[in-house]
């Protein structure tokens, strides 16, 4: 996601302010990369093509044969949950016909032009390298089965590998994928044209639900490396105090005491940025020291105070009521089909509601971490992070270092979600290692740390207005969108929700209504603002759908059937007839929005979830859809309201993602968001 | 001052003042990183060990408090025959997902079964209720403590 949205705040800032400020922010050094693919007469890219890095599909990055059989494939994706060092292992191991047993798995550091985009977000690396990851494998199944067939010297079409060996069939020779690695590495590899994928029907792998985690060992065992789990010889331990609110700085500060802690060893002064805040560190002052501990009594023990700058006086509840104001002004329409105010105007039956949805905290269970050692021209950090080549080059931009002079290895994430997007945290260890004369420096975020200077996701109030006619359906639709933007994050100018958010179930609505109008209404920023999990699909989604099953109450209809209605029979629709022109950055041809796909996970989810069955007093059963990074979801949820306590004992949830690598990581991360996606809405 | 402390069966010395929190204590001195830091307050679960088999709050409990008893950490858990058939039960069911909560999930999972052999939901949301995890695998950590209970029982 962070290509697109910065692409847009480079839209809204202007070409020359980027190329002045450029080189001080690592986003729009980003959205030069991207920008650098949309010169005007080219044709748009998409998907893959879209994002800097691109795909890479070359077998000998990826896959290393040893001559005893040791197969290690190379994953370039951050792993944080979602299972993708396990899933696009088992796609390259199933084209290549390896032994699953015989396969290891390494971590790739961040370096794009080499591995191709390794930005870990908005749900791309199984859609973006399902199938490049397949090339992977095929062309090193052909290698091998060309060595083979040299070596027997027999038409390669009479050789077939089979489960770390390759046959020749008519005789039933055989020969070890290990005896054969020298020889086909050797080989030329196999243009992307002459690849032969295999038959879907003979995958292994792919498709397969019983396949262990290729760290579940570890993780069991307590040998899992996290960014937090670093440790370096001679390695010294940081915590920081930085400013409390977005734009501040240290005013003054006294270190004395924190110097006074057994184990302290330097108080050091971290400059703050100006705004934006892109990925930059919030400065403050650090406590360096012999163990965590005493980094943190050290910073306890500091005595600082604050200049809070421009958003001093930023407060959720006073904010809320300007957002209200605005939600209930006339915006900017982004989308405008029919004459929604004339017909609302008219409307005898009109309906209203309103949806504030607060800041969230990301949290992951493990905070921010990294560990860096910044000497000789160089720096190597190791770090949980879903961003390697930003987090590089973000080093490299504050450390005054090229991009090549700084190695970013990958930890395993304790949890993402889109905070480990933004590798602030690294660059804070990175310049205390200097700071430490090359000392490797692990920074440790502490709960208050990551709870308080999040890149919150943002706030919002979601103003809907409908008319119904006499039967009870809607004859006109408008949803007023108002919420600071992840732009503002990159660009003091962006003042309201890019097409990349309002993008995200508000505007491309299939809906069966004549006039719909989506405003946009302008929100200024106050505080970080990032991506979270589904991003803007939260406030849209979670209002839309509020408010269809409201339409439904005021026209006395069965919530499911009424959705059902809106959305219309099966059709595929081209999202820019939609007025979205975004599509999340793929080809409309490709992802059209599938009216019977949205359908049909309706249909599923109120089968297996009895909707419709009788309830006793207190219970009830609601149901919702959304379209959300190119996967159609739908879920019933049982309510239970018992001396006015809500608990919910039962969700139904039916996805479809498209094609399906490891089932058991698409049934964990829908079990997993669902009660992410509770615990939100019931507790912030 | 010098702690000297027993993890996982072996004598392990720590020259860190009386206060510093076991946590840290394994963590940073002891080179055992599989312990989680996650709130530092008692509140989330992920850095429990277990002291004298009872699970523990290491980041709340000072190294001066666990002189000479039995501390046993996600390292050495395996060792522990319940202990064993959690992980396993763990690895079976593809509980984790990013994975960093369930070395305390497993502590926590490992002190139950020790008490009671055959949990009940009831029984496990209990014992675990101070366990949390963002991703969200608490249906699958149910069922793999149940999993390890009947395994353990010997019932497969």
């Amino acid at each position: 996601m962070s290509t697109a949205v910065d692409r847009e705040a480079g839209v809204s800032i202007g070409r020359r302010t980027v190329l002045k400020s450029a080189g001080a922010l690592t986003g729009l050094v980003l959205y030069l990369r991207a920008a650098g693919t949309l010169a005007a007469e080219e044709p748009r890219k998409y998907g893959a093509d879209a994002m800097p890095g691109g795909t890479v599909d070359d077998p000998l990055v990826f896959v290393s044969l040893q001559e005893d059989g040791r197969l290690t494939v190379t994953v370039h994706r951050p792993e944080m949950g979602q299972g993708i060092r396990t899933s696009l292992a088992m796609v390259i191991a199933d084209e290549l016909e390896a032994d699953w047993a015989r396969v290891r798995v390494t971590q790739a550091p961040a370096d794009e032009d080499r591995y191709g985009s390794q930005n870990t977000d908005g749900s791309r690396s199984m859609r973006h390298f399902f199938a490049p990851m397949r090339r992977v494998g095929a062309a090193a199944r052909a290698m091998l089965e060309t060595a083979a067939a040299l070596r027997w010297k027999v038409p390669v079409s009479e050789v077939a590998a089979r489960n770390h060996e390759v046959v020749h069939l008519k005789s039933d020779r055989r020969l070890a994928f290990g005896v054969l690695a020298k020889d086909a590495a050797q080989l030329p590899v196999p243009a992307r044209g002459e690849v032969r994928l295999k038959d879907p029907q003979a995958f292994r792998y792919i498709g397969r639900s019983d396949m262990q985690l290729v760290d579940g060992a570890d993780i069991v065992e307590g040998r899992a490396q996290y960014g937090i789990d670093v440790r370096l010889d001679g390695m010294l331990y940081a915590s920081i105090a930085r400013p409390p609110v977005t734009g501040g700085k240290v005013a003054k500060y006294d270190g004395s005491a924190a110097l006074r802690v057994p184990g302290v060893v330097k108080v050091v002064l971290l400059q703050s940025t100006a705004l934006p805040a892109a990925f930059n560190p919030l400065g403050g002052v650090a406590v360096v020291a012999t163990n965590t501990w005493a980094a943190n009594q050290g910073r306890a023990a500091l005595q600082i105070e604050w200049d809070d700058g421009v958003n001093e006086t930023y407060e959720s509840e006073r904010y809320r009521k300007t957002l209200e104001t605005a939600a209930r002004a006339p915006a900017k329409a982004v989308r405008n089909d029919g004459d929604a105010l004339g017909a609302l105007a008219k409307s005898k039956r009109r309906v209203e509601a309103e949806y504030y949805l607060p800041h969230l905290a990301h949290a992951t269970m493990e905070p921010p971490a990294a560990v860096a050692r910044a000497s000789g021209g160089k720096c190597e950090a190791w770090a949980c992070v879903q961003a390697p080549q930003a987090t590089r080059e973000l080093i490299a931009e504050h450390l005054g270092l090229k991009p090549e002079d700084v190695t970013v290895h990958i930890t395993l994430l304790g949890g993402g979600f889109g905070r480990k997007s933004k590798p602030d945290y690294v660059a804070e260890a990175a310049l205390l290692s200097r700071e430490m004369a090359g000392k490797p420096v692990k920074v440790t975020w502490t709960r208050e740390d990551d709870l308080r200077h999040d890149y919150y996701h943002t706030v919002s109030v979601e103003h809907l207005e409908a008319a119904l006619d006499a039967s009870g359906k809607p004859t006109a639709w408008l949803h007023r969108t108002t919420a600071p933007t992840i732009g503002a994050t990159f660009s003091l100018e962006a003042n309201s929700q890019s097409p990349e958010e309002f993008g995200q179930s508000a505007i491309g609505l299939p809906f069966a209504i004549a006039n719909f109008r989506l405003e946009v209404a302008e929100a200024d920023a106050h505080t970080r603002i990032g991506w979270f999990r589904s991003v803007s699909n939260i406030p849209h989604a979670f209002a839309v759908q509020c408010f269809v099953a409201e339409l439904a109450a005021a026209a006395g209809r069965d919530p499911k059937d009424y959705l059902l209605e809106l959305i219309g029979p099966a059709r595929r629709v081209d999202p820019r007839k939609l007025s979205d022109e975004w599509n999340y950055d793929e080809s409309p041809q490709r992802y059209p929005v599938d009216a019977g796909r949205f359908r049909n996970v309706i249909e599923v989810v109120a089968g297996k979830a009895g909707w419709g069955r009788r309830l006793p007093q207190g219970r009830g059963l609601g149901i919702a859809a959304a379209y959300s990074f190119m996967t159609y979801a739908a879920a019933v949820v049982e309510v239970v309201v018992e001396k006015g306590v809500l608990s919910i004992p039962r969700v139904d949830i039916a996805i479809d993602c498209g094609p399906q690598i490891n089932p058991d990581r698409i049934r964990s991360q829908v079990e997993g968001a669902c009660i992410m996606g509770v615990s939100l809405a019931t507790s912030g | 001052m010098a702690h000297t402390l027993d993890v996982n069966g072996r004598s392990m010395s720590f020259d860190v003042p009386d206060q510093m929190p076991l946590l840290w204590a394994l963590r940073d001195i002891g080179g055992l990183t599989g312990t989680k830091f996650g709130c530092g307050m008692g509140l989330c679960g992920a850095c429990t060990v277990l002291i004298d088999g009872q699970a523990a709050r290491s980041c709340i409990t000072p190294v001066s408090a666990v002189t000479g008893r039995r501390i046993t950490t996600i390292e050495g858990v395996g060792a522990d025959e319940t202990g064993n058939v959690v992980q396993k039960a763990w690895r079976e069911l593809n509980v984790p997902q990013c994975g960093y909560c369930q070395p305390g999930q497993i502590m926590t999972a490992t002190a139950l079964l020790h008490s009671n052999t055959k949990p009940t939901d009831a029984d496990i949301d209990a014992a675990m209720a101070g366990n949390i995890c963002r991703c969200g695998t608490y249906p699958r950590i149910r069922a793999a403590i149940k999993r390890a209970a009947d395994s353990a029982r010997g019932e497969k």
